[in-house]
Formats: structure tokens, sequence, C-alpha cells
């Protein structure tokens, strides 16, 4: 394993300590940065190792969001709900991925955006499952506290984010992530020495989509209530985004990172300037993409063993 | 000589234009055929088509005694057809020794990364790489690509190999050099098919020569005989060529 890989473990690990160090606030936090790290994690796999630039994140949040609402509602556990969500948002991902991911650059960006709409407008529509534009309750699933219920999804986001990064590490380590390199490199090469760039391409959208469907699914057991214009808020999509760029592109590690320094801007800025925070979140965010463009991973590459970097 | 690949009446047409035009040709196991023709002959455009990349838009192509028309590039790529890029196309973040095992990896079910990279290394000497392994693909310089396309095509054990103008920018010395190569791998019996402008390559390494013009075949035969035919002459070599030829007899 090299050595980012252990770092981003220790990173995830130092991250589990967090309910020792505060309450429900701190908590909220911490919950809201394990799912920010799962998406940014997600949106790697296909964005940053098979270069991609995917829009989807928020569809597929919203698609396991309302899965395992719908199922919990139902009355099923939620561990079985989160479950289903999971391989649902695979599968679905997956089929969708063999068309969509046949466009390349802008067009596949474009196809993957209106995949959150398409998807926000069937669950609007599909009133009797999912109560349309009136949003979807949510049963509560324990009922021993507040504080305990925080500590409990706490830990069920944290442990997504840690089943997340093994299976990112896992993936970068494989057939799997070099076929993705190569294709992010020079994809007609890659068919050219036998690569099935398409069955790559679609494995890859799976793995970003399962997870992130698995997070929507914790989240709406979390919140007990969403709505479409909640869950498949074009936000899910474009902040991972924004946390790779900020981490470093590629490396989970710094994608991990650029998650907790989003959340940390969003959460001073918002704190600090309630009036224009989204204004002061953006010219920060410009600022670093500007004066950093390979994020936080080559500043400390460059800083610690002056290593020229080739992209 | 057993045939290894026939295309029977195979067109391809881009819009109206007929960059193929029912071609039919057969290449023989362990020859190097050369493929001539002067710009926009439809000779890439052949390579493509065998190989998936364009698929043909009538006819049939028969590999190996399998039919591979309208297969995909990764199904020919691994039923043992490769090619080299005229335009080199190198996994230029890789190192050298990754775009190697890349092809030896994608291409050979069961094989695994180390043993890949491990085979890369050995095509990388023969192609006189061995000292360029790690460096990356993209500060190579365009010779060294060249042939870095060559390790590539040869680690994914092709049982035919296309070069589209392997020689194309480089000088002489370099020239030289990659006709050493190519001698070297005709031996090893590898069957060739190679799209070349310098004829005095053409002549120092193919055992037969095919012409197209137009997208269609003009000739096809001996090199002595090709060079002498008539419309090869009017087509592509011009008559200058064909006096000097026959000055030197």
């Amino acid at each position: 394993m090299t050595r980012t890989n252990v770092a981003l473990l220790v990173l995830i690990a130092g991250v589990a300590a967090l309910p020792l160090f505060g309450g429900a606030y701190a908590l909220r936090l911490g919950t809201i940065a394990c799912m920010y790290a799962v998406l940014a994690l997600s949106w790697n796999i296909v964005g940053g190792l098979a270069g991609y630039p995917s829009f989807a994140t928020a569809a597929f949040f919203g698609f396991g969001a309302y899965a395992t609402g719908v199922l919990l509602g139902k009355g099923a556990p939620l561990a079985v709900s989160v479950m289903f969500s999971l391989i649902a948002s695979f599968i679905l991902a997956a089929a969708l991925g063999a068309v969509l991911l046949r466009l390349r650059g802008h067009y596949f960006a474009i196809a993957s955006l209106s995949l959150v709409e398409v998807l926000r407008e069937l669950v609007n529509n599909a009133t009797d499952l999912t109560g349309g534009g009136m949003g979807l309750n949510i049963p509560l699933a324990s009922g021993s506290g507040i504080l305990a219920d925080a500590m409990f999804f706490f830990y069920a986001m944290w442990g997504l984010l840690l089943a997340t990064a093994l299976v990112v590490i896992a993936v970068m380590g494989s057939k799997l992530g070099f076929g993705l390199a190569c294709i992010r490199q020079n994809e007609n090469a890659s068919n050219m020495i036998g690569l099935n760039a398409n069955l790559y391409k679609s494995i890859a959208f799976g793995l970003s989509a399962c997870f992130v469907g698995a997070a929507g699914g914790v989240y709406a057991a979390w919140v007990h209530y969403i709505d479409p214009s909640d869950v498949f808020d074009i936000l899910y999509s474009v902040k991972p985004i924004v946390m790779a760029l900020m981490g470093g592109l590629g490396s989970p590690f710094g994608v991990v990172c650029g998650a907790f320094l989003y959340l940390g801007l969003e959460e001073l800025v918002w704190r600090n300037y309630i009036q224009i925070h989204s204004g002061v979140l953006g010219v920060l965010i410009v600022m670093l993409l500007l004066f950093l463009p390979h994020g936080l991973t080559s500043l400390r590459a460059r800083m610690f063993w002056g290593r020229a970097r080739h992209v | 000589m057993s045939e290894i690949l026939r295309l029977s009446q195979v067109s391809r047409h881009f819009g109206g234009l007929q960059a193929l035009r029912e071609v039919t040709i057969a290449v023989n196991k362990g020859e190097v055929l050369g493929l001539i023709g002067p710009n926009g002959a439809g000779k890439t455009t052949l390579v493509n088509t065998v190989c998936g990349v364009t698929p043909a838009s009538s006819g049939a192509i028969i590999f190996d005694g399998h039919d591979i028309t309208g297969l995909k590039t990764y199904q020919t790529a691994r039923k043992g057809l490769s090619r080299t890029f005229q335009i080199v196309q190198p996994f230029a973040d890789f190192s050298a020794l990754d775009n190697v095992a890349a092809a030896a990896l994608f291409s050979q079910s069961g094989n695994s990364l180390g043993a890949a990279r491990e085979q890369a290394h050995a095509h990388l000497d023969f192609v006189g790489l061995g000292a360029q392994a790690n460096q990356s693909a993209a500060t190579l310089t365009l010779a060294m690509r060249k042939r870095l396309e060559l390790a590539k095509a040869l680690a994914m054990k092709p049982k035919l190999l296309f070069l589209d103008e392997v020689n194309a920018g480089l000088n002489s010395a370099e020239v030289e050099r990659a006709t050493r190569l190519i001698h070297q791998l005709a031996a090893d019996g590898i069957t060739i098919v190679m799209i070349e402008h310098l004829m005095k390559v053409v002549l120092n390494v193919c055992t037969r020569i095919a012409v197209l013009h137009n997208g269609q075949l003009i000739a096809d035969g001996q090199p002595r005989d090709v060079i002498r035919n008539s419309s090869v002459v009017d087509a592509y070599l011009g008559q200058q060529y064909a006096q000097r030829n026959a000055a030197r007899g």
C-alpha cells in the first residue's frame, strides 16, 4: 500500500474519534464531513481516475435517499434499505453508464447533468410512491434520544466512508484502476491494446454511484424528511467536483482532505458572513483553484520533496 | 503458405466519400506486405477497418479462420491483431514500462500486472528502450515514442502486426535502426503489413507489395513487378522514379 493510502486510512480513523471531543454539533458536522468525503471519493472514481467529468452525483444521491426512504416507510430495516440502495444505484448507474459514457468531455458532463433532472421529475410525478413535491416523511429509526441518534448516524456515515475508501484503494491497486488510468490518458489507444473501455467505464460509473446512493439512504434516515429539491439539489453534483479539485484530482487522500477543507470553509464562512456566505465561499474557492490548481496534495509534494509534477 | 487474413469485397464510405472500394486481398502467414499509395488512398482506413475502428460498410474480413467483420477494436486486439499508429498514441503520464505493460496486461486474459511488467522489460529491451523504462512517455523523443509504439504492439503477442508509417518523421539513422527491427520481427515469424512511403525501406523489407489508389487495389505482387507496373507509376511512384529505377536496372 502506498504512503498516501496509509495517510488516508489514518485520517479516516482519526475522524472516528470525533465523538470524544464534542457534542451534538460536532457530531452533525462530522456526519456531513463523512458524507461529503463519500461523495467526493466516489466522484473521483469516474472523474479523477477515468477522466469523465460526471455531474450525476446528485441523481444517485437522490435515488438512494428515495429508495431508502420508501423502503423504510414500508417497514424494512435500515441496514437492508441502505444495502438495497447501494446495489440498485450500482446497477442503475452501470446500465446508464453503458449508454452515457459513449459521450466524451463536455457532452458527457451535460448528459450526466440531465440525469439529475430526469430523476427529479420522475420522483416529483410518482406521487403515490414518493409523495411528489410534498416530500416524504421517514419514520424515526430508533427513538433512543437525540444524542444517541446523532452518534448512530455519525458512525453509519463513517462506516460508509471507510467502505468507500477501502474500495477505492482496492480499485486503484487493481487491473481496473490501471485500465481506468489508460482510458483517462488515451481511450483510443486503450481499445487498441485489447481493453474493453466501455465495460471499464460502466463499472467505474457504477462504483462511483453505489456509495453515493447508500450515503443518500443514510442521509434520508438521518434527517427524517426529504423532498426532491433537497436531495436532487444540483449542489450535490457540484460540491464533490470542487472538493476533488481542491484536494487534488485523482488522489483519494487529497480528495478526502479537499472534502474536509470544503466543509470547514463552508461552515466558517456561513457562521461569519451569513448574509453573503455563498459569495465569500465562491471567491475563496476561485482563489484556491487559481493559486493551487493541482490541489492540496501538490502543495505537500512541492513543500516536502520538491518534486515537479507533470500533468 | 497459409492465409492469415483475407478481405473480401471490403468497402468503407464516410458519407459520400468512398474510402475503400471492394478491396479483396489476402495476407499469408510470415510475409511482410508493403501497403503503398498516395496520401488519401485509403491505406490507414484499410487498417482501421480490419481493426474495427471504422467498421466495414460491406464485405467480409476473415482473420486466422474467424470472421472478424464488425468486431470491436478491443476484440480484434485480443484475437492477435495489433498495430502502431501513424500519429503516436502513448499513455503520456505513464512510464515507458507501464505503457508496454498495459498492452501485455489487457491483450491477454489471465495476465497479472506484475507479470505484464516483467514481459514489458523484455519488449523494451528489444526495441532499445531498456534504459528509458522508467521515463515518462511524454518526455521521450519522437523516434523513441515510435519504438515505444512498436514495443506496445509486440507486447500483445500479435499474429499480425500493422505498422502504420513507423518511419515517418525519423532521420536516416533512425530509419535504419527501425528497419533492422522490422527485419528481426519478420525473422521471428511475425506476419507484418506495413504502410510506408519510403520506397527504399519498402523494397528492402517487403516480400510483397500492394498498391491502393482512390480506395481501390490497383496492384498486388512481387516488389520488382509492382514498381514497374504502369498504373502504379502513374498513380504513385511517378515517371522520374521509374526512370531512375530502370537506369539502376
